[in-house]
């Protein structure tokens, strides 16, 4: 009976037998608009996301900017694919009909804007561009497909608990010199849904970046120079030593997942095909053909029980490490191999930052040489980029996106998030009990709600009430001193 | 600044010779021929530095070009007055300089250029002082701190091939947002959000305030000219300072030095042997995509997404519309190389540097429509449009549903740059480049020295140097014809001069049709 209510999307689900009926409440997986409903309806946690989006200016201060949540850009992705873009309203209220009403797939926050998004064609006129954005979180987005050519276990659209080390990682060593070397505290990692994390950087320091500052971060992360088709290797690591960053990723992160995990989950040496592109790494012709040599032969593990790939691994970091070498290049081989495994890859564009432009030439160049085309370039874009809201519901797998905490994102298991089918079922169980104050405490979802209010969300809205008052008082004592006679 | 016309008062007193930072324009007294005199001379330490970096010039060759172009044009009897010169001389500049965007842009990165190598000149105390004037209150690292991140500090200048930091290296702390091009090649330490600069390093922190300034007040002058300096000022001042903006600092090829007849048959000739490439350009068929292809192409890549239909009534127009909107200029001044190379081409127009307008390209790759997805907004929202950047030693793989508002608004730019590198390349074969001299030029186009890439082509294709480098077609045209008169490949008295006058008034050759 409660099947039939879900799919007719009514509101009132009572549950009709016992427990031990569990199976007759089985709610099969899927993802469609009345699931949707009920979710927009009674799980997703709209007040948090409002609270968070609005950074303190929902309160009564006086220093409360009231036009700022209503400069926000939204965008759903409705049914059918229709996209709609430069959604903004004015109050909780607003937001939550809306998407109740709209049931949006997907649900992408953009930037803050000088005016209302929805009213930007009245200042179009101006002739002066008025309508530009003036905030945003700094954002990355890392996606497993992009290491697709370092994991053998999936490829594609799947992750298994043998590859998703490698955004775990990438997490603990972004997230660490976000903080440590950056100085940046609000930090939010979200699980993407399908293959990959988010990350929104929310103090006011970072949404007042500039693209240039975005894009310096952006080159500070980044160690892969853009490879041709020929090149075996992405990584290139100039200098004698690291710089400290690059060490202390590599030392603290990087070598031990290497050597640990990833060299026996991926099996790295286990086959021609495999152990090949990485002594394509290696440019010199002796050692490489030597180790080729001796792995030829050695199909059948020797005398040692160890896993051939951690024995290959030893020989290689041997040859390479074993101070005979002059080689130009040799010297950081073994890092080099490691980094390009293990190092994360972000998505530039994602950043707001578009490689492209970056690598070859500035965007006034292209800007100049294009001008009277009709084209928006990413880079003039970049505060522009929209990224998808936390706790949306993925279509293709059914998950939420819940966020990650980072101190713990080893136990993070992607496999085991909760499906929108599983919360359904779980809202329904829960039932008309009296002394939960929210449905979706009721469910596995709320552990993450709590955890975003706790960890991320509270400390946030005190640092923003803090910075508030600050500058208020600044400015109330700046303007007694100017009248002062 | 008030200009007389006869005699001239100093108003200034005792100046310690230091950099001026031009904050504001200064209550001095200058004759009219100063105005235009000290204005030249710094033009041309202006255009000796562009000319610098456009070769390439390495900091410590630039540094060096910087005084010795300094040190030869900006001196003055009265040593007193070199520093009137040069606060006049910015001055009168930036009125030039401020009247368009693109002059703009040329004047602030020339002046930028010209103080951090004065800057870096300077002695420390000088520079600590210049530091304070720009607001750069930054905390140094006292020597507690230091020897804490001593260690670390070394390690970063280590991971730059610098020499390590001793005791006497100061340091200050930096919020990162304001070097970023110091985080960006991972040049500093960070931490907490702060950058740990080292001194000599600050340059760039100092230029970028210099920088940033300039830029606001060229933005004001521009306001200030418009709407009084230029009206006020048009019998008096404003005759000079247009004059002065176009004006090309190298040898006058405006005048022809003699007139001949020429027939078609006889530019063939010379425009083989002796044209550079961007007058070859006019000559050569089938460069560029012609709108005819250009509309096929497209029109086949969108029938799938959007309906034949659809595509002639929304896009056709547009590629046509923006084809045939170039094309119609007037103005036939004879461009110097630096007007070609920043004027901007329309599509299906040969004007303009091609060495600049070639290094472009970005090749159309393909796309995939996944399975299942049938309708026009999934299809072009969700396939993986694929675009290459190829400049033959790296592409750069772009994927992504952003791409498609990218892809919609910049068909009309494949069009333009579908005028690829193989292009250029074969541009170049034809002129008989060897194909060691074509990799060597098109690096040089990769990094924008598009006159050394000319200059280049011009050494390959004459078997001879040119070390005062090409900087106007003509200049080109006329070095060719020596180099040539004396093989004695054209005899004498068959000189094309009169060429000279035609032929490099680009757009009067396109009116005949030639």
């Amino acid at each position: 009976m409660t099947k039939e209510k879900i799919e007719d999307g009514r509101d009132d689900m009572l549950i009709d037998g016992e427990p031990e009926q569990r199976q007759g409440n089985a709610i099969p997986e899927g993802f469609n608009a009345n699931y949707l409903k009920v979710y927009y309806g009674k799980l997703f946690p709209h007040a948090d996301i409002f609270k968070w989006i609005s950074y303190g200016n929902d309160g009564k201060h006086p220093a409360c900017d009231q036009s700022y949540f209503g400069r926000r850009e939204f965008s759903f992705t409705l049914d059918n694919d229709i996209y709609v873009r430069f959604q903004s309203f004015n109050s909780a209220v607003e937001l939550e009909n809306s998407i109740k009403e709209k049931c949006p797939f997907k649900i992408d926050i953009g930037a803050v804007y000088s005016v209302d998004p929805a009213k930007r064609h009245a200042y179009a006129q101006a002739g002066d561009n008025v309508f530009t954005p003036v905030e945003r979180e700094l954002v990355f987005d890392i996606d497993m497909s992009d290491y697709d050519d370092v994991r053998y276990c999936c490829s594609g659209a799947d992750v298994c608990l043998d590859c998703w080390p490698l955004m775990t990682i990438a997490i603990k060593v972004i997230d660490t010199s976000l903080r440590d070397d950056f100085g940046f505290n609000h930090i939010l990692w979200v699980y993407s849904g399908r293959r990959g994390v988010h990350c929104w950087v929310c103090d006011g320091r970072a949404r007042r970046l500039t693209n240039e500052q975005r894009a310096a971060i952006v080159d500070y992360f980044r160690v892969y120079k853009v490879g041709n088709e020929n090149s075996h290797k992405k990584v290139s690591l100039m200098g004698h030593v690291l710089h400290p960053f690059l060490a202390r990723s590599y030392t603290e992160v990087l070598r031990a997942f290497f050597e640990e995990k990833l060299l026996c989950s991926q099996k790295i040496f286990a086959t021609e095909e495999r152990f090949e592109k990485i002594l394509k790494m290696i440019p010199d012709d002796s050692i490489t053909s030597e180790l080729w040599g001796r792995w030829q032969e050695n199909r059948r593990s020797s005398i040692s029980k160890e896993d051939l790939n951690v024995v290959r691994w030893e020989q290689l970091k041997h040859m390479l490490q074993s101070g005979k070498q002059k080689v130009q290049g040799l010297r950081r081989c073994v890092e080099e191999i490691v980094f390009s495994y293990t190092y994360p890859r972000l998505d530039t564009e994602v950043c707001g930052y578009s490689l492209f432009l970056s690598t070859y030439c500035c965007p006034e160049e292209i800007c100049e040489h294009i001008s009277y085309f009709r084209f928006h370039l990413q880079v003039s874009k970049h505060m522009n980029h929209l990224l998808k809201a936390p706790f949306c519901v993925h279509p293709k797998t059914g998950r939420v996106c819940v966020p990650i905490d980072p101190d713990q994102c080893e136990e993070f298991d992607p496999t085991t998030v909760p499906t929108l089918s599983k919360l359904l079922e779980e809202l329904n169980m829960g039932g008309l009990r009296a002394d939960i104050d929210y449905d979706w405490d009721k469910t596995s979802l709320g552990k993450s709600v709590r955890f975003f209010r706790s960890s991320f969300l509270q400390p946030l809205l005190k640092s923003c009430k803090e910075e508030m008052e600050s500058s208020y008082n600044a400015k109330l004592q700046h303007s007694k001193n100017s009248i002062s006679w | 600044m008030e200009i007389v016309r006869s005699q001239r008062k100093s108003s200034v007193t005792d100046v310690a010779p230091t950099l001026p930072l031009y904050r504001s324009a200064p209550a001095l007294e200058v004759r009219l021929d100063d105005f235009e005199l000290f204005a030249i001379d710094r033009l041309r330490v202006l255009k000796g530095i562009s000319d610098g970096l456009s070769r390439g010039r390495k900091p410590e060759e630039m540094e060096k070009l910087v005084r010795d172009l300094w040190r030869t044009n900006m001196r003055h009897q009265n040593t007193s007055e070199v520093i009137n010169k040069d606060i006049i001389s910015h001055f009168v500049l930036r009125l030039v300089y401020c009247r368009t965007e693109e002059l703009r842009k040329w004047f602030l990165s020339m002046e930028t250029t010209l103080f951090r190598y004065r800057f870096r000149l300077e002695i420390p105390e000088a520079q600590r002082a210049l530091m304070g004037e720009f607001d750069l209150l930054y905390k140094a690292v006292g020597s507690a701190e230091f020897e804490s991140v001593k260690e670390i500090l070394g390690q970063v200048a280590r991971s730059i091939g610098q020499p390590l930091p001793n005791a006497d290296t100061i340091f200050f702390k930096v919020p990162f947002e304001e070097v970023p091009e110091l985080v960006a090649g991972r040049r500093v330490y960070i931490c907490k959000g702060y950058a740990y600069v080292p001194m000599n390093q600050v340059v760039s922190l100092v230029v970028t305030q210099f920088r940033s300034y300039l830029s606001k007040a060229l933005v004001l002058t521009n306001r200030k000219w418009t709407s009084t300096i230029r009206e006020q000022e048009k019998d008096r001042l404003t005759p000079i300072v247009e004059a002065l903006s176009t004006s090309y600092l190298g040898p006058d090829y405006s005048q022809p030095k003699e007139f001949a007849e020429i027939s078609i048959k006889d530019i063939d000739q010379v425009a083989n042997t002796s044209f550079p490439l961007c007058m070859r350009h006019l000559f050569e068929k089938g460069v560029g995509l012609k709108l005819d292809d250009a509309l096929a192409f497209w029109r086949a890549e969108f029938s799938q997404k959007v309906g034949t239909e659809r595509f002639d009534k929304e896009y056709a127009y547009s590629i046509r519309h923006n084809y045939g909107k170039e094309g119609k200029r007037t103005d036939y001044t004879p461009y110097s190389c630096q007007k070609i190379i920043s004027s901007t081409p329309g599509v299906g127009d040969h004007h303009g540097c091609p060495y600049r307008h070639f290094r472009f390209t970005l090749k159309l790759m393909h796309f995939h429509l996944p399975q299942g997805h049938a309708t026009r907004q999934n299809a072009v929202y969700h396939s993986e449009i694929t675009f290459f950047l190829s400049t033959q030693t790296s592409t750069v793989k772009l994927t992504s549903k952003q791409i498609y508002d990218f892809y919609h608004d910049c068909f009309l730019l494949v069009c333009l740059l579908l005028e690829s590198e193989e292009n250029l390349r074969a541009a170049l074969g034809k002129m008989g480049v060897s194909d060691r001299a074509v990799e060597d030029i098109m690096d040089k186009v990769r990094n924008r020295h598009y006159q050394l890439a000319c200059t280049l082509t011009f050494e390959a294709v004459h078997d001879s140097s040119c070390d005062a480098g090409i900087n106007h077609p003509n200049q080109y045209f006329s070095d060719s014809q020596k180099i040539l008169q004396s093989k004695m490949v054209i005899p004498l008295g068959e000189q094309l001069g009169g060429m000279v006058c035609i032929c490099m008034r680009q757009h009067e050759l396109v009116d005949r049709k030639l």
